[in-house]
């Protein structure tokens, strides 16, 4: 019996839309319109319902003058126009035609009384109106406020709506809506319980909310409905922000991989720590700036490509500040690996305050070229788009270097200093050589994560100090000699803290992490990837 | 028998050391307190304070040295261990505050006030005394070292590994303490001490006696330092610095010699603290930065590892430096530290006091040849690489 009142009523609702495209709707609204000048206050609301139910556009117009008083009733003949001052006379606009309507003194006109009630109803009637506007972001939003704010009222305006949407997205948030309504209305019960399901099935953040504030109210009958609904939600909910983590752990284990991927490959290689390569991920951020002050200055038109401009630039630059470090400083400490630390971190000081005298202490702005910026929905995830491209970027880098040592003669020479120097340097590789290439090649490396990191972190002289911490919990966790480890490591500290954060809060998260990786290294002292072989003991 | 055991125990520039440390501990206060403030040998109180502090970082300097120096163990968490001290300090110096505190509470401090918290944490009680607030400035920083080294040593993490870890403590100590549900004042630390023992912290007897106490408290970890290192025990240590596989194939427990060295130091760290906290008079989470645990091994590289009175010199050439530059030219504290890094690793990798010592030694050497003509005269020279 429902059911066939049900189908009636939408046959119904597509009657009266179809019947609203019609430009014979204008002709009816005249009578309506006119109504509401004769109209008592108290009946005010019926009439206004009456209109918004035309589902003409050509009602909001009135509706809104109506709110805001502008609407004037034609002393005559009772006829209302929308009016507009001009000197001692107001200016008449038909409403149902839109049309102009020549002149009148005021003295000739009445104002259409409104009072609170009548402003609320206008309010909640312009809000169902706007389903029907032509402007699908209009249309989105009133179906997404209707979704928040559910009204029973407005239940046949959003049945009317849907029936006419052809927009896939809208239509889906209006089927929410009209499911949320549903349940506030006096709709039949097996209605409800079907608004119900469509609630446990969409990711129901809106439904949430309903479902619950639904409970306190509805029917015994609807109860147990409601409550496998609401675990239902929540079990979903409760997958798709555990996905949502593992996103979060996957963005911050790239970034963690861009920072300490150099750092491996110098440890790995020399055996010595680079304080300084957190500083060196500044200068690749400080780099980005000044490419992106160029391009604003001169050529606007490149904004787009600014970072595709910094990537080599800042391989560049960090790459050779990267070799004047060894050749000048590191060179001599050989064999003194915690020599090496204290000067490197003395370095690290130096290029943070030349930074600092030059380019100020405060935050520079560095902006989001086009393709890095806004975010987009995949299921339950919001996924930011310059994440995804510094994951992307993250892994290319990985792949790259990878590539790089296991099949060029460069990466083979690299490798066989890391097994053991003393050998290799007798089989002809000149060790010097090779030391000095990895400390730039690393360099270069922190360099362009610093153009990454520019897109989602402040770019002042603190930015390396951040990381470094963190990036050597990565080597050490993940072992050195081997990018694998760098990479899981990375990945694997990632995924560990945006897990750790809901339950212990960010700050105990990281410490959590940190005593973690303390424990851990005494398992595996020499991390997850370790070296084997004497070599290693020297 | 003690003076076999002295002389055992000092050479000559040790005493030296000890003796000028003393005297100071007399001569600064009564300089201080008995001249008028016109008189010309007189100090005035702002610098018995700096000093006094600079004496503290002397000693966290040396607790350094001992382990550093003596044992190859480079910590980058020496800080740690002085703040940790210098809190439990704090929270004496909290609690005697009482209800003169701007909310009046007898009981709590004021942070805890304002934190809406009804009573005091369980780790807060004993504070109000100082016997125990002392023995918490020694066992607490002992205990965390103790812990920490057991598990380091024993797994042999060694070399970078360890500094590295080292960082990653004080790190996630900064981290905590930051924390307002720590308990310990969060971000602002704690402030606004008003006695010390019944005394005005702020009196220039305080302040006096405070700057004698950190004198002779130095003087008194020089000895014991001394003692350590001219010991059997001592000669091990340096064997383990020189030679740690070798040392464990001869039969020592290597695990066992670094923890006695480090949890040692840790405790003298946290004494320096202690006493830096007083004069001072705030100690915050700042104080946890990995960057002031380096700026510790460096006071200790200038002077002279491997020597005990390097690090003091060392930190009190350093922070005397960092407080005329950051003075005159704030802009150039940075490079000139960073400089100071670099140059002295490079140059002088035995440090002022090691250098001057082994250029007297060859002198001394090169005399006694002339005058005995035996040219195999042995310098010691203890510093091999790691």
């Amino acid at each position: 019996m429902y059911r066939i009142l049900q189908i009636l009523f939408v046959a119904l609702c597509l009657v009266i839309s179809a019947h609203v495209v019609g430009s014979r709707a204008a002709e009816g609204l005249g009578p309506l319109i006119d109504q509401l000048g004769s109209a008592k206050l108290s009946d005010m609301d019926d009439h206004i319902t009456a209109l918004a139910k035309t589902g003409d556009a050509k009602v909001i117009p009135v509706l809104e003058a109506l709110g805001e008083g502008e609407l004037y009733q034609r002393k005559s003949d009772g006829k209302v126009f929308l009016v507009k001052a001009q000197g001692a006379d107001l200016l008449l606009v038909d409403p149902a035609t839109g049309a102009g309507a020549g002149a009148a003194p005021k003295a000739a006109m009445q104002k259409v009384k409104v009072n609170n009630a009548v402003r609320r109803a206008v309010r909640s009637a312009l809000g169902g109106l706007t389903l029907f506007s032509d402007d699908t972001r209009a249309r989105l939003k009133a179906a997404q406020s209707m979704l928040q704010t559910p009204n029973a009222d407005a239940l046949e305006a959003i049945e009317t709506a849907i029936a006419a949407e052809r927009d896939g997205a809208v239509r889906q948030v209006l089927d929410e809506a009209r499911a949320v309504t549903l349940l506030v209305s006096d709709r039949p019960e097996d209605q409800k319980r079907h608004a119900i399901a469509l609630l446990a099935e969409g990711n129901g953040r809106n439904g949430l909310a309903v479902l619950t504030s639904a409970l306190a109210t509805a029917d015994a009958s609807l109860k147990p409905d409601i409550e496998t609904a609401i675990a239902r939600i929540e079990q979903t909910q409760a997958f798709w922000n555990a996905g949502q983590n593992v996103w979060y752990g996957l963005s911050l284990g790239s970034v963690l991989l861009l920072a300490a991927i150099g750092l491996a490959i110098t440890f790995g290689v020399m055996g010595i720590i680079n304080m300084a390569h957190g500083e060196m991920v500044m200068l690749g951020a400080y780099t980005t700036f000044l490419v992106q002050e160029v391009i604003r200055s001169s050529y606007p038109q490149l904004f787009d490509w600014s970072l595709a401009i910094a990537l080599p630039l800042a391989f560049l630059v960090t790459g050779a500040v990267g070799l004047a470090i060894e050749r000048g400083v590191i060179r001599f400490l050989y064999g003194r690996p915690l020599e090496t630390l204290l000067a490197t971190w003395g370095i690290s000081l130096i290029l943070q305050q030349s930074v600092r005298s030059i380019f100020g202490p405060t935050n520079r702005e560095v902006g989001n070229p086009s393709w890095m910026s806004g975010a987009f929905e995949l299921g339950g995830l919001t996924i930011t788009w310059n994440r995804l491209w510094i994951i992307v970027f993250a892994l290319a880098v990985f792949a790259a270097l990878l590539f790089l040592l296991k099949r060029t003669s460069m990466g083979l020479k690299m490798r066989a200093v890391t097994q053991n120097r003393r050998i290799a340097s007798s089989m002809g590789i000149r060790t010097p050589w090779v030391d000095a290439l990895t400390f730039a090649l690393g360099s270069g490396i922190a360099g362009m994560a610093g153009v990454a990191l520019s897109q989602i972190d402040n770019v002042s002289p603190n930015l390396g100090q951040g990381y470094i911490i963190d990036s050597f919990m990565v080597v050490v966790f993940g072992g050195v000699g081997n990018l694998w480890g760098t990479l899981v490591g990375a990945f694997s500290l990632g995924i560990l803290n945006k897990f750790l954060e809901p339950y212990a809060g960010a700050v105990l998260g990281k410490i959590l992490v940190l005593v973690l990786i303390i424990l851990f290294i005494q398992k595996k002292p020499r991390g997850l990837f370790a070296l084997k072989g004497r070599a290693v003991e020297a | 028998m003690i003076t076999s055991f002295l002389m055992r125990s000092f050479d000559r520039s040790i005493l030296i050391a000890v003796a000028i440390l003393v005297g100071l501990a007399m001569l600064v206060p009564a300089l201080n307190l008995l001249t008028a403030p016109d008189h010309p040998l007189h100090v005035p109180t702002y610098l018995v304070s700096l000093f006094g502090k600079y004496l503290t970082y002397a000693l966290l300097a040396l607790a350094l040295d001992l382990v550093w120096g003596f044992c190859g163990i480079l910590s980058l968490g020496h800080a740690a261990f002085f703040a940790l001290g210098g809190y439990a300090m704090g929270m004496y110096l909290m609690r005697q505050i009482g209800a003169r505190g701007s909310y009046g509470n007898p009981l709590l401090p004021d942070f805890m006030v304002f934190l809406n918290w009804k009573e005091l944490p369980w780790f807060w009680h004993g504070f109000d005394m100082f016997w125990f607030a002392a023995l918490m400035v020694v066992l607490v920083p002992g205990l965390l070292a103790f812990v920490f080294g057991w598990f380091a040593f024993r797994s042999r993490v060694n070399g970078v590994y360890l500094s590295i870890i080292t960082q990653a403590m004080t790190y996630a100590l900064l981290l905590a303490f930051f924390r307002n549900d720590m308990g310990f004042g969060g971000n602002n630390g704690l402030t606004d001490f008003k006695d010390i023992l019944g005394f005005n912290i702020q009196a220039n007897g305080t302040r006096a006696a405070l700057f004698a106490a950190s004198a002779l408290m130095l003087a008194l970890c020089l000895i014991l330092t001394s003692a350590i290192v001219r010991s059997k025990y001592g000669k091990v240590l340096v064997a383990v610095r020189d030679a740690e596989s070798r040392t464990r194939f001869l039969g020592y427990r290597v695990e066992h010699i670094k923890l006695f060295a480090f949890t040692l130091s840790a405790m003298m760290a946290g004494i320096a603290g202690a006493l830096y906290v007083p004069q001072v008079g705030i100690i915050n989470p700042g104080e946890f930065e990995p960057g002031n645990s380096i700026e510790v091994v460096i006071w200790t590289a200038v002077g002279g590892r491997g020597t005990l009175i390097g690090p003091i010199v060392g930190a009190i050439l350093v922070n005397g430096g960092k407080s005329i530059f950051t003075a005159a030219f704030p802009e150039f504290w940075l490079f000139a530290l960073g400089g100071l890094f670099v140059l002295v690793t490079l140059f002088l990798p035995k440090g002022v006091v090691g250098t001057a010592g082994a250029y007297f030694a060859r002198r001394r050497a090169e005399l006694r040849g002339q005058a005995a003509e035996t040219p195999n005269n042995l310098a010691v020279e203890p510093m091999a690489a790691e």
